[in-house]
């Protein structure tokens, strides 16, 4: 059984999508996948947020010379949720690309890849920080933001968010204790109003849910943590904040 | 009558002293031009032995250009000592001479003062060696160098600091061709390849003398009888506390040697509770902070202790005292190291050093009684030589591009002749510089971010001062975990800062919550959360310490020492030579068992309360039976029988599952091929090899060194080095990282060396044995599955005992292992 960088089983769609819980965002039912994108089943509508591409690359300029295959494994596990949901439309929710000359330095091969992807759904790159301006080469509609039908979606979370908004942008991580230790993975962020998605790419970090980034967001948090096999959910009062306890002023931690 | 000038003659009759033989024998070597090894026990007079040669030259031909000697020290607070020993003679004969040490924490503007007008002699460490060369000036800087002394070379020339420092040593003979070797060594299995450490290799160059000073009286060793029954498992020795506090109380001076930072700690709280008549007892271990540790030496120097409870971090140094009696508390692991331990209190050469080991439980009765025999006959066990790693190596190359722009030729012909890179070979060498230039990447993305590029004369020259700057602050070979440091709350406030008690590796405070406590520098304490680098700590007295223990300092059993305790189990006619209980005690493992021949191996199956268990006796040290119970266990998964988890000790490994696995085919479950796929897949997410991938990437500069407390800014690197290992395995597997990763991985922390040696030993010679219930031998590592409750990663920060076993739980498999 093939298994991709996360240890994603690629069994078919029907287990895939068994395995995988489905919440409910704003009374739209989503299926959130271990490998980090959400798949909406009624309109087909497979949801990736923050690709990063290139970002392995952004650092050469500066010599430090990470492994540059990135992107490549960032676009071999978006290819393999593709060949098994067969989605018509895929939402980028911005910052697929790392920063301006990130297209001019991918691979071939990579380039490629994209396009194929570009032409087996329908795209809709949303606009992120990291990459305002749409693609130069690959195909799509390309906008700030979008609604479709109780869903709205956007790059960054807002204040005064509006109902349903799925957003990237922030990186959730999720901390929580496992027997004798700690595990911290990426993770989706709901309180079944909004939903903040994890990133896709493989060099992109994350930022704790209960960092002060997060404060406000949400009214009653639940991580969706990624598994190797599934996605977990746990509760606000489960979570851990990143060790150690940091007594900082604004975050003090309690009990 | 010595051949010395006047002035030195005079002051060593000043003192009353003449100078030893080994020290002429120096002499004459270096006066001849001869690099040279000293071996000689502690106290022999090895620093003079080393400095008198460059002090007469400096006093008969004066100063030259620039740095006449470097002094190279593994410790800096050794740098800060020698200059300090070594400025009172100078001053005593009026040589006016300039000394001057340079260390990680020497402020910038000395660092300036010493390249504007540089020292006489420059006492440092490797790392800064390595610094100094990465700048342009340094072929100025050392080209009137004429000696280099390394001093504690036994401790560093098998380490990457000592690959770090050899090449240093090479680029230093290139610079300044006149250039003279002293090392300094304690006593070693094998002298030659420290010789060849001194020696260029691969070319005509004469080989570096051997020096031997005159071995002191035999040492006095004596291994503790207990009045008090030997407990079956555990490291606490608490059996034998009142008998230690006795033996301290009729000893002059007294180091109590102990194996980690927490049994320092709970031995020095147990000898202060017994400590009636109030004797001076000290504590010193590598977390406590300097200064207190400066203060139990001088205390020490001054004759006012009469104990200090110590780790290794004693282990190395000069005198601090007249040292009575050496006292190592638990399994001493290695003869050498006891050894070295035992020369503490050696303080005057020809009388016998008095040292007592005390055995924390039965199988260290037998490793002591190994020990004490291994020193009676002088042998001592050696490490194998390892090859110069190469994160190391592209680390140097990279200083040198610093420095000056180089031909690729000539610096593969200099690496190669520091010894421990004789054996690399020129392929290798072409991909360090291609990973130092792109990376080294199959996919060749980037070429136009060459980080060294090549001249039209086909010189590596760094691309510009930017990086080589950035060279210059991630520099050095030390991966050290980040530590925090911890402070009393100042009496303002809990999270304002005051004093500093220590400092600890980070990941001890995962999971601590406010309020727990611990013992730390000899008292309770009170966690009250973290600001920035700093724990905030308050004082508990009283309070019973919760937190349990941490990790850390923890050496495996040595081969040589393992060897000699499985021949002692295996031989019964040994067994007249051992105390009573050990000798019963295997005496009833005959009988209910079976003593394996020598060679074999022994594996008993078992049932214990609602699982099975199988119980081996390699003998091969902590390391490789870890590795062993991972890799076994996967084989027990696919054989159906459902193992659950395991427990590894120096001498022995436990697994237990569901099933029975007394039908399991041994012969097939131990055979080698589990270093193949087996390795292959379970390294893939081993906590291990990431660990190991991260420091060689850092060492590496890959990725930047990691500070606690410094907050990341603009375009620093902030992801893990586990993506990087992840996606290097994948698209990458042959990458030169992941080489050097896996060469660590299989000395150090996996010690694959080992395990493969023990799998070759083994074959075709299992003796399984299955029985009804548990055997006296499988007691000690059944008691630890109790107290240790973690599969495989996890439990290495549970290795240490948490003090107090639950009695009946001994009682009990006793009892069953006992009963008729």
């Amino acid at each position: 059984m093939a298994k991709d960088d996360l240890g994603m089983a690629t069994e078919d769609r029907r287990q895939t999508l068994e395995a995988s819980p489905t919440i409910k965002v704003n009374g739209e039912q989503l299926v959130l996948l271990p490998a980090g994108a959400a798949y909406w089943p009624v309109k087909e509508t497979l949801i990736v947020s923050d690709m990063h591409f290139e970002k392995g690359s952004s650092y050469a300029v500066d010599g430090v010379m990470l492994p540059p295959y990135d992107t490549r494994s960032t676009l071999r596990r978006l290819t393999a949720i593709v060949d098994e949901l067969t989605p018509k439309t895929i939402i980028s929710l911005g910052d697929a690309f790392h920063d301006r000359g990130a297209e001019k330095r991918m691979n071939a091969d990579d380039v490629s890849a994209l396009s194929d992807l570009t032409k087996r759904a329908h795209w809709v790159w949303i606009a992120g920080n990291h990459d305002p301006a749409p693609p130069d080469h690959f195909s799509g509609e390309t906008t700030p933001s979008m609604r479709l039908e109780g869903l709205f979606f956007t790059h960054e979370p807002e204040s005064e968010p509006e109902p349903g908004e799925i957003a990237g942008h922030l990186h959730p991580c999720a901390r929580v204790a496992t027997g004798h230790h700690f595990t911290r993975r990426r993770c989706f962020a709901t309180d079944g109003n909004r939903l903040i998605m994890p990133s896709f790419g493989t060099y992109t970090g994350g930022l704790n849910v209960l960092d002060a980034g997060f404060e406000g967001l949400f009214d009653q948090l639940t991580a969706w943590v990624m598994g190797r096999r599934g996605v977990y959910g746990f509760s606000r009062r489960k979570l851990m904040p990143d060790s150690p306890p940091v007594l900082r002023a604004g975050f003090a931690r309690s009990g | 009558m010595s051949g010395l000038p006047a002035k030195f003659d005079d002051w060593f009759k000043d003192r009353g002293w003449a100078p030893r033989e080994h020290q002429l024998d120096c002499l004459k070597a270096a006066q001849e031009g001869k690099s040279h090894l000293l071996i000689a026990p502690t106290g022999g007079g090895k620093t003079l032995a080393g400095f008198l040669p460059p002090l007469i030259d400096l006093f008969e031909n004066g100063s030259g250009r620039g740095v006449h000697t470097l002094y190279i020290s593994p410790l800096k607070a050794l740098a800060v000592d020698i200059a300090r020993n070594v400025s009172a003679p100078v001053d005593e004969m009026g040589l006016g001479l300039n000394i001057e040490t340079r260390t990680g924490d020497t402020p910038m503007a000395r660092r300036q003062r010493q390249k504007t007008n540089p020292p006489d002699i420059l006492l440092t460490t490797p790392e800064q060696v390595s610094l100094l060369l990465s700048h342009g000036d340094s072929a100025d800087y050392f080209s009137g160098l004429k000696t280099i002394i390394l001093d504690e070379l036994h401790a560093i020339g098998n380490t990457k600091r000592g690959h770090l420092l050899a090449l240093g040593i090479a680029r230093l003979r290139k610079l300044a061709p006149d250039l003279r070797l002293t090392g300094l060594s304690a006593t070693v299995p094998d002298p030659q390849t420290l010789i060849d450490y001194l020696t260029p290799q691969g070319t005509d160059a004469e080989e570096a003398v051997l020096i031997r000073a005159a071995g002191g009286a035999k040492a006095n060793v004596k291994v503790l009888n207990s009045e008090n029954r030997i407990p079956w498992s555990g490291h606490s020795a608490r059996h034998a506390w009142d008998e230690v506090y006795e033996e301290i109380k009729e000893a002059g001076l007294t180091l109590v040697f102990v194996n980690t930072r927490s049994q320092a700690e709970l031995t020095f709280q147990a000898l202060w509770r017994l400590n009636e008549d109030n004797l001076a007892i000290a504590l010193h271990h590598g977390s406590l902070d300097v200064a207190q540790r400066r203060k139990v030496e001088a205390a020490m120097s001054r004759g006012d202790l009469r104990a200090v409870v110590c780790t290794s971090t004693l282990d190395l140094g000069i005198d601090w005292g007249d040292v009575d009696l050496v006292i190592q508390i638990g399994a001493p692991k290695g003869a050498s190291r006891l050894t070295q331990r035992i020369g503490r209190a050696n303080h005057r050469m020809n009388e016998p050093s008095r040292a007592l080991m005390v055995p924390d439980n039965r199988f260290s009765v037998l490793e002591c009684l190994a020990a004490k025999d291994a020193i009676s006959e002088g042998a001592l066990d050696g490490e194998p030589w390892r090859l110069g790693a190469l994160d190391v190596l592209v680390q140097h190359i990279m200083a040198v591009a610093c420095a000056n722009p180089f031909d690729s030729d000539e610096l593969y012909r200099e690496v190669i002749s520091a010894s421990p890179y004789k054996t690399l070979d020129r392929p290798t060498f072409d991909r360090a510089i291609d990973f130092v230039s792109t990376g080294g990447y199959a996919l060749r993305a980037y070429d136009r971010f060459k980080r060294i590029v090549q001249d039209q004369d086909g010189r590596y020259r760094v691309r510009n001062g930017r990086v080589a700057q950035q060279f210059r602050m991630n520099a050095g070979t030390i991966v050290e975990a980040s530590s925090l440091n911890i402070r009393l709350s100042s009496k303002r406030g809990p999270k304002r800062p005051g004093r500093k008690l220590g400092t600890m590796e980070e990941w001890y405070f995962e999971g601590m919550e406010v309020g727990d406590t611990f013992m730390f520098a000899g008292e309770v304490l009170r966690f009250e959360g973290i600001t920035g680098a700093d724990v905030m700590v308050s004082r508990a007295p009283g309070e019973e310490p919760r937190i349990p223990t941490w990790g850390g300092g923890r050496f495996p059993l040595s081969s040589y020492l393992a060897d000699r305790v499985r021949r002692m189990v295996h031989d019964p006619d040994y067994w007249p030579h051992l105390p009573d209980p050990i000798r019963e005690w295997l005496e009833l493992q005959r009988d209910r068992s079976v003593i394996p021949k020598a060679d074999e191996l022994l594996v008993e199956t078992f049932p214990n309360g609602d699982r099975h268990f199988l119980v081996c006796y390699p003998f091969d040290g902590i390391l490789a039976h870890q590795t062993l119970g991972t890799l076994i266990t996967r084989r027990l998964e696919r054989a159906g029988a459902q193992p659950l988890g395991f427990v590894a000790t120096e001498y022995s490994l436990s697994v237990w599952s569901r099933k029975d696995m007394g039908e399991v085919d041994m012969a097939a479950l131990f055979d080698e091929d589990m270093l193949g796929d087996d390795l292959e897949s379970w390294l893939a997410n081993s906590y291990l090899m990431k660990r190991t991938f991260r420091n060689v990437a850092v060492i590496a500069g890959l990725i930047e060194r990691r500070y606690p407390g410094q907050e990341k800014t603009g375009r620093q690197v902030t992801f893990s080095s586990d993506l990087i290992f992840d996606v290097l395995r994948e698209h990458e597997p042959n990458h030169l990282l992941l080489q050097a990763a896996w060469s660590d991985a299989s000395g150090g922390y996996l010690d694959l060396s080992r395990l493969s040696d023990l799998l070759a030993r083994v074959r075709g010679r299992i003796r399984h044995q299955h029985l009804d219930r548990v055997s006296p031998l499988a007691v000690p590592v059944m008691l630890e599955i109790n107290k240790d409750p973690v599969i495989g990663e996890a439990r290495e920060a549970m290795l240490e005992e948490s003090a107090d076993m639950s009695s009946d739980v001994v009682e009990a498999l006793v009892a069953e292992a006992m009963r008729p």
